[in-house]
């Protein structure tokens, strides 16, 4: 469904701030993969979001979603294959519009917008009743401004917009970490039950070594640009994070309490 | 008593002004409260629209048409603004003000190389003037200056209804979640660039026919009276209008407001030469006291 083949990525080149963010990554994933990410801050897991959302233009390799070629596609048009949720709650929805607007909005991903009307009354009740599956109460502040909304309803919120299209692959990006631990929680289930209802292939960023190992069938760990550690099936299942800890400094050859503070 | 009788006999003059403006104010609504972009670009669309009018109608040609290719050449200046700040990775605010200033040599250029150009009602079929503003009578250009507003409510009203609008207003809220769905947020900044500064055009075309003659320098400043209008138009009304059209009607009320002010503040003796300086400062203080007030906010929820 996704498959990364060798993408590179230095930011500032040929400055004294030069940074490989992303060393010859190569990543494939199946239709229906559930892969958490991990890795210390600076790995490039943000920056491997980004280039498969197209906000970071690599500068090698090539990214197929779908078996189609993506590398040169603005962000906007690979929109069409995507759903994403941001770390900022801020940065998935538009405030000033209402709920029932983001949501059609996110309803015509990939699709020519006309000169049609930009919400159908049909929508509108399709919407509610998707909305009570939050259990949050949104159904009944469709036409609330969404800039009124908590950070963990926007998220929640975003989640929805982000499936409304059966997107070829999920991104989501550490989505839970600007809320507190119960929303945080709820967020995550939610995003378990969307993916399971819509077999959704997802990729998910995680600083939280317990959720990336309770979620998804297959967890990978990022250190300096590449992939260092890919476990899948049973295997994962048994992992405990103690053993990631170990497999953390075996494979990055660093010291494990530093990895604690920045993994835990 | 005289002051009174003076006054009021001024306020149908101010009343059409402010519609006229009105217009113009819409434009940069969509730009600086829609968009989220500050564009510079109307003060040199503004008379970009009143020259062509003129010279077309001079011309021959009917004033309706030279209406609507004045609508057209401000949506061109809104292009090239657009696309110096999508294309060209200049900041908007740059941008404007190149397309601003290149304007000043084009218009002269249209304007015959003259610094201004009369149209007289008696010789044109104008089809508003400032003659008749005060008369009973058909020729009067309130009914339709009002007739042109409300059509321009309602047809941005539609247009940003529709997908294609819903997409520039969220280009405006939340360019990052745009692009996430599939929205072209460049395309979306030329095209709410162009519609504005068409607005803004189609406002010169009917401002210079009102005074009688296009002038290169008639759209200094213009930028400040619309952020003007836009503000009164929020302060009086609210910024809690939800409604897209009576935001929009708002700022050209906003407008009238603006020009029954000034009339107040002229007949109060004020020098015409100060209206600019006097502008200005309303603009900054209107622009400042949200800024203030949530700035104390913030203080006081870091005491609490």
């Amino acid at each position: 469904m996704l498959e990364l083949k060798n993408i590179s990525k230095t930011f500032y080149p040929g400055t004294v701030n030069a940074k490989t963010a992303l060393n010859s990554l190569s990543l494939k994933l199946e239709p229906g993969d559930f892969v958490t990410v991990i890795g210390g801050n600076g790995a490039g897991k943000s920056t491997m979001l980004g280039a498969i959302a197209g906000n970071v233009q690599i500068d090698s390799g090539s990214i197929l979603i779908d078996g189609q070629d993506v590398t040169r596609l603005p962000e906007y048009k690979r929109a069409a294959f995507l759903g994403r949720v941001f770390q900022d709650p801020m940065m998935g929805t538009a405030p000033t519009m209402q709920i029932d607007e983001n949501l059609a909005l996110a309803a015509r991903r990939g699709q020519k917008r006309g000169l049609k009307w930009g919400i159908t009354k049909t929508e509108r009740a399709d919407y509610r009743e998707l909305l009570k599956t939050l259990d949050l109460g949104l159904e009944d502040r469709l036409t609330a401004k969404v800039g009124l909304l908590s950070g963990g309803q926007r998220q929640a919120l975003t989640l929805l917009m982000a499936a409304l299209k059966q997107p070829k692959l999920l991104l989501l990006d550490e989505h839970t970490a600007a809320l507190d631990p119960k929303t945080a929680a709820k967020v995550l289930e939610l995003s378990d039950r969307i993916v399971e209802e819509n077999g959704l292939t997802t990729l998910m960023i995680t600083h939280n070594m317990k959720d990336a190992i309770a979620h998804g069938n297959r967890l990978i760990m990022m250190d300096a640009g590449r992939v260092v550690l890919d476990i899948a099936g049973e295997n994962k299942k048994k992992l405990t994070v103690a053993d990631l800890l170990a497999l953390f400094s075996e494979a990055s050859g660093r010291e494990e309490a530093d990895d604690k503070l920045l993994l835990s | 008593m005289n002051f009174f009788s003076s006054l009021l006999n001024s306020l149908p003059g101010a009343a059409a002004q402010g519609f006229i403006w009105g217009l113009m104010a819409v434009g940069v609504f969509l730009t600086f409260r829609v968009l989220e972009v500050s564009d510079l670009t109307v003060d040199g669309s503004i008379a970009l629209g009143g020259a062509v009018a003129v010279m077309l109608i001079r011309g021959g040609v009917n004033p309706w048409l030279a209406m609507v290719v004045a609508f057209i050449s401000g949506m061109l200046a809104g292009l090239v603004t657009g696309l110096l700040h999508t294309r060209c990775g200049i900041p908007a605010i740059l941008s404007g003000i190149l397309t601003q200033l290149s304007l000043y040599s084009i218009n002269l250029r249209v304007l015959g190389n003259k610094a201004n150009q009369a149209i007289s009602v008696d010789k044109y079929p104008l089809l508003v003037s400032q003659r008749y503003v005060r008369e009973l009578s058909l020729r009067n250009p309130l009914p339709l200056l009002i007739f042109l507003c409300a059509a321009v409510v309602m047809i941005l009203y539609w247009f940003f209804g529709t997908e294609k609008g819903s997409g520039i207003r969220a280009t405006g809220a939340n360019a990052a979640m745009a692009r996430a769905q599939g929205i072209n947020t460049d395309a979306n900044i030329v095209l709410g660039l162009m519609i504005s500064n068409g607005l803004v055009a189609f406002s010169g075309g009917l401002l210079a026919q009102f005074q009688g003659a296009a002038d290169v320098g008639m759209g200094k400043g213009a930028i400040v009276i619309g952020l003007a209008a836009v503000i009164i138009g929020e302060v009086l009304f609210g910024k809690h209008v939800i409604n897209f059209a009576l935001k929009l009607g708002s700022v050209i009320l906003g407008a009238v407001v603006y020009y029954f002010v000034l009339q107040v503040v002229l007949q109060l003796g004020l020098n015409t030469n100060d209206l600019k300086l006097v502008s200005a400062c309303i603009v900054a203080v209107f622009l400042a006291v949200p800024y203030w007030k949530s700035n104390a906010r913030r203080k006081e929820k870091s005491n609490a």
